[in-house]
């Protein structure tokens, strides 16, 4: 894997360019806006179909925000943004809803993005009520395959979202985005809040999906790991900047931009020999005289 | 690696450990015969998925389950003493001064009204009856000691003026300014960004180097647990199933569910076609399969025997434990050195 697919000529999946958006943190006593905060700057990437476009930084990078920007959830400033070529800024209203139809998003917490008082057959038909006009017995039949792909089974379709695992209301989140036969998928932290043993359950529910329909991702995460085994190719985030681009494993295994490098160096490693050793990113071990004490209890102090 | 040789005694003692708690469905059993034992110096990793009764084991031995909706029955020896059944006055003066607690997350663990010099000199102020004057000097000292940039003034700020990872460290001040014998660590960098979690990891193992303070470490991360531990207890469905030195248990695990993990680890995987996973999920609490609790799970199990037979925990070489009815037949694959 990771080899460029020369069979995928033609206009990108997805071409963002000069992306910005500012929000206002301040404003002055008639409403005026004081202070911005930059979130995202100048941001460009270009992604073909069937890759994965993997986002990470840390907290307040902006990585969720380019997430949203791209589906027009929060307008930009300013930037372009082409699906399949067609720019998704200058769309009114019907292209919007077309937009919405070839890009879908999942989040991190399933069970918010799910309504608690609706059997998820009903969340996961509503996509094609909405954009095919599907009702009654074709769409609970869509409804059905849908979630036998993602592994559940059709009857399933009756239950409330507390019914489920964590594991499994993120397959429902999945068929659900599946509902309208995207293009893309915008996957913010789609496994965080699960446990190891069942991450890699649906990672590979979304590696086969993306073989099968030639899906291209965005995955947005936190975890350097996971998003080196599952990405192509690699945009690092901070502050609102891509500082480093690249194919995964090799922007992991040779960064270049110090950011990145204090970022690969701080990634906790599972193997022996490592107690004690610390990561890089936090400076060489101390020596005895600069390492941090607790400090002894004051004379008298003790009891 | 230094050993406590004064005292060979360890710090911290479970045996016998189950908990209950009240349902709807009357008692359910959460935490089932759990055990193990904390050296001086020694860090201990409780590893986990979610139900796995890690965290109850942690506030089991705090004494911080609920009295009404709980019930527990083992032991909790601490430095010698037993914990459980001891009077709650006791029990209070115990836990800050003899054992510190960080958790998760620290925000909410700290009082937004009160300036974190204040909340840390008030815990000594309790413990060690200091006045009022020489707990605030306590109270910069030790912000001081867990490497907060210009403590004396930062002392007078209150929770929201601190990043998250500055209040974890406040909250290890706090937790560590009655010089306690045992910290216990609840997922103390899981919401925390990369570098800041490996900040953390260093400041605590270097708060350790040189003095005798037992860590009991509890995550679900095992690329954390390496960086950490001396020790690791692997818990699933409310049981012990697996126990290990570090190293050992990384390189040659003898569970199948430890296996598991460390192959589902992202960093393990590397870059590949497909992950490599454990089928199903982790059981609901109370919802525990027969048998060996993991054996649905298990591509080792055998019908007949894994499914009917309870697994019990077996010595499988020196301070090595497992609970696999199959652990001697079977070589399993750790991590690549």
């Amino acid at each position: 894997m990771n080899q460029p697919d020369d069979a995928l000529a033609g206009p990108p999946l997805l071409e963002v360019a000069g992306l910005q958006k500012s929000f206002v943190t301040r404003r002055n006593l008639f409403g005026r806006p004081v202070s911005h905060e930059h979130a995202v700057r100048g941001v460009s990437f270009s992604l073909q179909r069937g890759r994965t476009l993997g986002i990470v930084g840390e907290t307040g990078a902006g990585k969720s925000t380019v997430g949203r920007l791209v589906l027009r959830l929060t307008e930009p400033d300013s930037g372009s943004v082409r699906l399949l070529g067609e720019d998704v800024l200058a769309s009114g209203q019907r292209g919007l809803r077309r937009l919405r139809r070839r890009a879908q998003m999942i989040f991190q917490d399933p069970f918010a993005s799910l309504d608690p008082r609706m059997v998820i057959g009903t969340s996961v038909g509503e996509p094609l009520l909405l954009h095919e006009g599907l009702r009654g017995a074709r769409q609970a039949d869509r409804v059905g395959e849908l979630l036998g792909r993602v592994g559940l089974r059709p009857e399933m379709a009756d239950r409330y979202p507390h019914e489920f695992s964590g594991g499994q209301l993120q397959r429902i989140a999945i068929a659900r985005a599946l509902a309208t036969n995207p293009d893309l998928i915008i996957c913010d932290e789609p496994v965080a809040a699960l446990d190891v043993s069942v991450q890699a359950q649906v990672l590979n529910l979304l590696l086969d999906l993306q073989a099968e329909r030639g899906l291209g991702y965005v995955f947005i995460s936190h975890d350097l790991s996971l998003v080196r085994s599952f990405a192509h190719e690699v945009a690092v985030m901070n502050h609102g900047e891509v500082v480093e681009f690249g194919p995964g494993a090799e922007l992991f295994d040779n960064p270049q931009h110090p950011y990145t490098q204090e970022l690969v160096a701080a990634i906790p490693v599972t193997g022996p020999g490592r107690r004690r050793t610390n990561a890089a990113a936090a400076g060489p071990p101390s020596s005895p005289a600069t390492r941090p004490v607790v400090p002894p209890l004051l004379e008298g102090q003790s009891t | 690696m230094q050993m406590a040789v004064e005292n060979p005694e360890p710090l911290l003692e479970v045996t016998g450990l189950s908990v209950e708690f009240r349902t709807e469905r009357g008692w359910t059993k959460v935490l089932d015969d759990v055990g193990f034992s904390l050296g001086r110096g020694r860090t201990l990793a409780l590893v986990g998925e979610s139900g796995s009764g890690k965290t109850v084991t942690s506030l089991a031995v705090m004494g911080l389950l609920p009295p009404r909706g709980s019930r527990l029955v083992g032991s909790v020896r601490l430095d010698g003493r037993e914990l459980v059944g001891m009077p709650e006055s006791k029990l209070i003066e115990t836990r800050g001064r003899d054992i510190g607690m960080i958790f998760q997350e620290p925000r909410r663990s700290l009082n937004p009204a009160f300036t974190v010099g204040e909340q840390i000199a008030e815990v000594v102020r309790r413990h060690d009856g200091l006045s009022r004057k020489d707990a605030w000097s306590r109270a910069v000292e030790m912000l001081d000691a867990v490497q907060i940039p210009e403590a004396a003034r930062r002392a007078r700020h209150y929770p929201h003026e601190f990043s998250g990872g500055m209040c974890q460290r406040v909250m290890l001040a706090g937790a560590l300014v009655c010089r306690p014998q045992l910290l216990i660590a609840d997922e103390p960098t899981t919401a925390l960004d990369v570098t800041v979690q490996a900040r953390m990891l260093k400041l605590m193992n270097d708060l350790q180097a040189d003095s005798d303070l037992s860590i009991l470490f509890i995550t679900h991360d095992l690329a954390v647990v390496s960086e950490m531990a001396d020790d690791v207890a692997v818990m699933y469905a409310g049981q012990l199933v697996e126990q290990a030195p570090i190293d050992e248990l990384l390189v040659r695990p003898q569970h199948p569910y430890t296996a598991g993990l460390l192959a589902s680890s992202p960093d393990v995987q590397g870059t590949v076609e497909r992950m490599r996973h454990i089928p199903g999920s982790v059981p609901a609490v109370g919802n525990w399969p027969s048998g060996c609790r993991f054996h649905p799970r298990c591509e080792y199990a055998r019908g007949g025997q894994c499914d009917s037979d309870p697994a019990v925990l077996l010595q499988v070489g020196r301070g090595r434990l497992s609970r696999c009815l199959r652990t001697s037949e079977l070589t399993l694959q750790g991590v690549q050195t």
